[in-house]
């Protein structure tokens, strides 16, 4: 069912936790099957320097966190905010096509990380 | 690596007993059962054989068993063939909301063809209450079926009582009893119902195969049209093989339900204890004691299904889930909803269900490999009870 990609990211995910002082944070639920992603970002001159995820939810849906925390780290807000799904199923070898609405998850959840850092950096400059 | 099967309510291994009876008719005495010569007296003196023995471990006569090619087939022709024998007598179905699909789609078919279908609720336990089926019934009520025990969470339904009711009123009642055939005794006659189904595969015969428990003097419309077979009920070539085969399980559960029953009850019991034990929060899904003897199911909060099932998996332990994530159509667990169970919830349930030839020692090994796999998981859970869900129920 899985590929052994999903598998590996599965057992041994990646930047799985919490970060201390998050510039950002996501958290989205699904409706379709019920689960839920919590990812939060730091940024640094444009420049997502670490990201964490928690996920409550299938194989698919801890193996697409997992690997979308490893594409966004190091790339910019641009280029982070331009993965889609297909680009987090892709990087896993494929899902199953029942399972797709998990990569969307991960890609959601990394995107409204990116959209509450950009909120909060709008707001800091507003006070200023 | 150690491989520990815990999903007999999925399905069974073929006894090695029966399997050798199956193979039999396939290779050697492998005659048509309608044909003159003697191949075919064969072949039709083993089904013979076969009916009286299956007719035999749950109390019927052999005239009342007609094969069919597994319980949903069963269920099938039980269902549709009341509903359309039924002509103007009525066009009322009661059943109840945790019943199998096999049960539950052929109602919704029927709904479509202008059926009534009543689908009782059932209390935090999985059981549904006699009475509500006594209110449910009138004057246009042809059937009631209710399952003997839950595929899921085990739970037993008071079915002689409900046909008892049933009865009274002049309504046919139909029980699925898949679950409890080789875990417990059957005994039709006392049961008081007048359409059992049962299935081959979960009582260690193969797949494919099963039976219907027809009462004499029941109107039912074949659903199948062909050759004369099943007494007209139910046409097609038998399938041999595995009719002899599972008239050989039936002789074989009987000579070993006592022991069975006390044996997976006791394994049943050692889990559970051992889960409540060693899993925080976990609970029981389904009745304490009216439950199946080889059925254990719980929801561990925070943590969800499938990832429990994968992680098991590479540990050699066989399990199911009714989480939406393992199921084709992403829907939690109908069963556990109708419990009243919240999908979040729903989404830790972990079924556990055990056969003959599962020990302790496996128990053991289940009940240490679990807990650090939940630990794992809840640890990196983005949800904890008592948390609000990002979106609607
Ligand atoms: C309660 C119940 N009814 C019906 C069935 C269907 O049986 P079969 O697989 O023989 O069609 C099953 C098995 O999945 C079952 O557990
Ligand atoms: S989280 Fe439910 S199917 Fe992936």
């Amino acid at each position: 069912m899985y590929t052994d990609k999903v598998m590996e990211h599965f057992t041994s995910p990646k930047n799985v936790g919490e970060l201390e002082n998050a510039d950002g944070e996501g958290r989205v639920g699904n409706p379709v099957c019920g689960d839920m992603m919590a990812m939060q970002i730091k940024v640094e001159d444009g420049v997502i320097t670490d990201v964490k995820f928690r996920t409550f939810g299938c194989g698919a849906a801890i193996a697409t966190s997992s690997i979308v925390t490893e594409m966004a780290k190091g790339m910019t807000l641009e280029e982070a905010e331009a993965i889609t799904n297909e680009d987090v199923a892709e990087a896993l070898g494929g899902l199953p096509t029942n399972k797709m609405h998990c990569s969307n998850l991960a890609a959601d959840a990394l995107h409204n990380a990116i959209e509450d850092y950009r909120r909060k950096a709008a707001g800091e400059d507003g006070e200023q | 690596m150690r491989r520990i099967y815990l999903d007999h309510s999925a399905t069974t291994p073929v006894h090695p007993r029966v399997a050798v009876v199956a193979m039999n008719y396939m290779m050697n005495d492998y005659g048509n059962s309608s044909s003159v010569h003697a191949p075919g007296r064969k072949a039709a003196e083993a089904m013979d054989e076969a009916r009286a023995r299956v007719a035999e471990f749950v109390g019927a006569e052999p005239r009342e068993i007609i094969f069919t090619s597994g319980a949903t087939e069963a269920d099938n022709l039980a269902i549709l063939g009341v509903a359309h024998a039924a002509g103007d007598r009525g066009n009322h179905i009661i059943t109840t909301a945790v019943e199998h699909h096999a049960v539950l789609h052929t109602c919704d078919a029927l709904e479509k063809e202008g059926f009534r279908i009543t689908r009782l609720p059932v209390d935090a336990e999985g059981r549904v209450d006699p009475s509500a089926v006594e209110d449910a019934i009138d004057d246009d009520t042809i059937l009631v079926s209710v399952m003997l025990a839950n595929n899921e969470v085990g739970t037993l339904q008071p079915v002689a009582e409900i046909a008892e009711i049933a009865r009274a009123r002049g309504v046919t009642v139909h029980t699925d009893a898949v679950q409890v055939a080789g875990q417990l005794p059957v005994d039709l006659a006392e049961l008081g119902v007048d359409l059992a189904s049962f299935s081959g595969h979960k009582m260690y015969a193969p797949k494919g195969v099963g039976f219907l428990y027809v009462r004499r003097g029941t109107r039912l419309k074949a659903q199948m049209f062909g050759g004369h077979h099943e007494r007209w009920l139910r046409a097609g070539t038998e399938n041999v093989p595995g009719i002899v085969a599972l008239g050989e399980a039936c002789v074989l559960a009987q000579e070993e339900i006592d022991y069975v029953t006390a044996h997976l009850t006791s394994l049943r019991d050692r889990l559970i204890a051992g889960l409540e034990e060693r899993i925080p929060d976990v609970f029981v899904n389904g009745h304490r004691t009216e439950r199946l003897p080889g059925n254990v199911n719980v929801c561990i909060p925070g943590v969800e299904g499938e990832a429990m099932l994968l992680h098991l998996d590479m540990k050699g332990i066989a399990a199911s889930s009714g989480s939406a994530c393992t199921s084709g159509s992403l829907e939690a667990s109908h069963v556990l909803l109708a419990m009243g169970i919240k999908h979040e919830i729903a989404h830790g349930s972990l079924r556990l269900t055990l056969g003959r030839d599962n020990t302790a020692a496996e128990i053991d090994y289940v009940l240490e490999t679990l807990p650090p796999i939940v630990e794992n998981l809840r640890a990196m859970s983005a949800w904890k009870p008592g948390d609000e869900m990002p979106f609607e129920d």
